[in-house]
């Protein structure tokens, strides 16, 4: 993993001491709440409907022991013992006090860790596979270009005060973790035919009011170009993005205004002037890879007896391979996927004990390797099969060892109405509902691959457009309504979710997903997935069964 | 006269303010103005014989590359001002970085409009030098405010190493 440096522990600590300057200017009452508010909006400091909420970076989802530990303890002493792990792959703590923000940030730079460029209209965290480093799919570690992005976008001059927030996507493997496709940017990192790396660029993606899976606007920009190219991009953004509607101020409504082509030119062009001297030094490179650089696994067989007799003897443990655990790119490893989202709870919260447990197992059977997933999980992505039984069993006795990873129960949610003053809906009480529909693991397994995802309003953090099942909350007369789509995905095969049907009220919406599912499996042939299912019957059998008893 | 914040070789400093902004309905007064593009583009010849010195105001939607040919002669008798018709407005950092690295504009680049220093640091590494601040900022809290990073990322038109190269030494 990367270490922070004297340079990266001065700028932590130098924006800690500015924003405590800060904060006491504003509880002095020297700053009005006006005034204040893009301050505390820089350090991720939010006011929502009960309390402040602090959103802490986790830069592209990557977690030391230590770190998780120190969040837990933050979470036990500023909040209420737990931490709520969002989209962007950070952590929101939902309960806490305005004086007590700078001290937070002190823990957090102790441990190398800020909330810098968590809210804003500014360059976000940039998310990356959870995998990376662990899986073979990868043709290079896109953590690499994650850390150059995370410096070269921190405190960028030119490109804090963007038209809007944006949001930059890495992957380096076929099979897409990150939702690259429905990001401002995504990159796809390829090898060409003579080994050259670059990456797929594509650019406006997004979801929001207006979704869209974002075109290509470059097929094979050489790696080392990156930042440069980056540059030219946010700088045709900043010039001619939108300004006069929020809503319209994305890079997805540039690109779609001017055509990809013709936007693709624009950057081209500006990245001609800007030239190579915008790019970061081989050396620079060099020293990031090397921070990345294979961890020390063993040799180990491909077969490990211990999980092997651990599958055979106990039902549950080997529920939670088929479910929780991927493949390694090396024998005798496993990459385990740790599930948020039990049955009846809210989707990507922890405790601080469940953080803590999580940071031991990682300590002593993870190489001290964390991850925090899109999805709103958490990945051990390098845990020795032999392992594997204990580590399953402290999950599970600390309530995290749910073994529904991809399946119906493993719902993205944003906060919605029970935390957010944006929402028009709760969310997070929907995904409990379904969740608890959807109890009986048997069934859920023979479902197989769904992803529910639920936002409270328009906005769209919760995803809804690219769910297979996608759940927004509409207001309808003082009354919370819901509008489902099917059909959208967020992974390699994006696409945007088609509406089913008129608005459904609260306690309607689990049955309508019950019934959505038994359509499917009714109609499904071989190995379909739901979403397979649906693009082939197209949207009618659906409706028709979810919205048969209105007629 | 309103106070102009200037820096000098990384000193800030509060200055008498010789120009006088002037709207493009406006009678123009005696002695050094600032004037809109569109004003500049039709006067500002005739004006810059009249041996004084004229400063060009960009809005945020106008592109210093519009002034191309002038900033040779602005850099040495006016300046161009960027405006900031909110703080949230961003345009005018790349403004700012173009004159300074594609131009290599060696003139005086002014923030006006919104201008307040909790953006001072941003403002200086793009090449701003002279500041009109909304706040009423201070000369030395302005100072203050574009030296609370002892390092940065990434390079831009203040010449400062970023870290990257700091750690080559």
């Amino acid at each position: 993993m990367y270490q922070y440096d004297t340079i990266d522990k001065a700028m932590l600590a130098d924006r800690s001491s500015e924003f405590r300057g800060q904060v006491a200017r504003r509880l002095a009452g020297d700053l009005t709440e006006d005034q204040f508010k893009p301050l505390r909006l820089m350090n991720g400091l939010y006011l929502q409907l009960h309390a402040y909420m602090l959103r802490v970076a986790i830069p592209y989802g990557s977690l030391n022991p230590t770190q998780l530990r120190k969040l837990a303890e933050i979470g036990r002493i500023y909040d209420k013992g737990y931490g709520h792990f969002t989209t962007r792959t950070n952590l929101q703590f939902h309960w806490i006090k305005l004086a007590d923000t700078p001290d937070i940030l002190d823990h957090l730079a102790s441990v190398d860790m800020h909330a810098i460029q968590t809210s804003g209209n500014c360059i976000r965290n940039t998310t990356t596979d959870p995998y990376a480093g662990a899986t073979a799919e990868e043709v290079d570690d896109p953590r690499v270009w994650a850390e150059a992005i995370r410096q070269w976008s921190t405190f960028h001059p030119e490109f804090s005060f963007l038209p809007r927030k944006f949001k930059i996507a890495i992957t380096a493997a076929p099979k897409d973790r990150t939702a690259a496709r429905v990001h401002d940017i995504g990159l796809v990192l390829k090898r060409a035919r003579d080994g050259a790396l670059g990456f797929e660029v594509i650019v406006g993606g997004g979801m929001g009011r207006t979704p869209y899976v974002g075109p290509t606007i470059k097929e094979f920009l050489p790696v080392n170009r990156l930042l440069s190219y980056l540059e030219a991009v946010l700088r045709v953004y900043n010039r001619h993005g939108r300004r006069d509607n929020i809503y319209k101020a994305r890079i997805k409504i540039l690109v779609a205004a001017l055509g990809k082509d013709e936007f693709a030119s624009q950057v081209e062009a500006e990245w001609a002037k800007i030239g190579e001297i915008a790019d970061l030094p081989d050396t620079e490179l060099a020293r990031i890879r090397g921070a990345f650089a294979a961890a020390n696994f063993e040799v180990l067989p491909a077969q490990s007896e211990a999980f092997e007799a651990a599958k055979a003897s106990t039902p549950a443990f080997a529920r939670f391979v088929r479910n929780n655990v991927k493949p390694h790119k090396k024998s005798g490893y496993g990459i385990v996927e740790i599930s948020l989202k039990g049955i009846g709870d809210t989707p990507g919260d922890a405790t601080s004990e469940q953080m803590e447990v999580v940071a031991d197992l990682a300590e002593q059977y993870g190489l001290s390797d964390i991850r925090v997933t899109h999805e709103q999980n958490l990945v051990l992505p390098h845990v020795k099969l032999d392992d594997l039984p204990t580590v399953w069993a402290g999950l599970r006795d600390a309530g995290i060892g749910t073994p529904n990873i991809n399946l119906i129960s493993d719902i993205i949610a944003c906060p919605g109405l029970d935390y957010c003053a944006l929402a028009n809906a709760r969310a997070i009480p929907i995904a409990q509902h379904i969740a608890e529909k959807f109890r009986d693991q048997d069934r859920a397994e023979k479902i197989g691959e769904l992803k529910i995802k639920i936002s409270g309003c328009i906005n769209a953090c919760g995803h809804h457009h690219v769910g297979h099942i996608g759940i927004l909350g509409v207001d309808k007369k003082g009354e919370e309504f819901y509008q489902l789509t099917l059909g959208g995905s967020g992974a390699e095969d994006a696409s945007v979710g088609s509406m089913l049907g008129p608005a459904l009220p609260y306690e309607k919406v689990a049955d309508a997903v019950d019934t959505l599912v038994e359509v499917y499996l009714r109609e499904r042939q071989g190995d379909e997935r739901f979403l397979d299912t649906f693009r082939r019957t197209g949207v009618t059998p659906f409706k028709e069964a979810v919205y048969a008893d209105a007629h | 006269m309103p106070t102009l914040i200037e820096l000098k070789d990384g000193v800030c400093r509060g200055v008498q303010d010789s120009f006088t902004h002037v709207a493009d309905d406006e009678a123009l007064p005696k002695g050094d103005v600032i004037i809109s593009l569109t004003r500049f583009q039709a006067e500002g010849d005739a004006l810059l014989s009249e041996g004084r010195r004229v400063g060009v105001k960009l809005e945020a939607e106008e592109e210093v590359e519009a002034l191309a040919y002038d900033l040779p002669k602005l850099a040495v008798v006016g300046l161009v001002a960027l405006n900031f018709p909110k703080y949230r407005d961003g345009r005018a950092y790349t403004n700012a970085r173009v004159l300074r690295e594609r131009f290599k504009f060696t003139g005086q680049v002014r923030a006006m409009g919104d201008v307040l220093r909790e953006q001072a640091g941003f403002m200086v590494r793009v090449g701003f030098d002279a500041f009109e601040p909304a706040d009423d900022a201070s000369a030395n809290e302005w100072q203050a405010a574009t030296r609370r990073y002892r390092h940065v990322y990434q390079r831009s038109a203040d010449g400062r190493a970023p870290a990257f190269a700091e750690r080559e030494g």
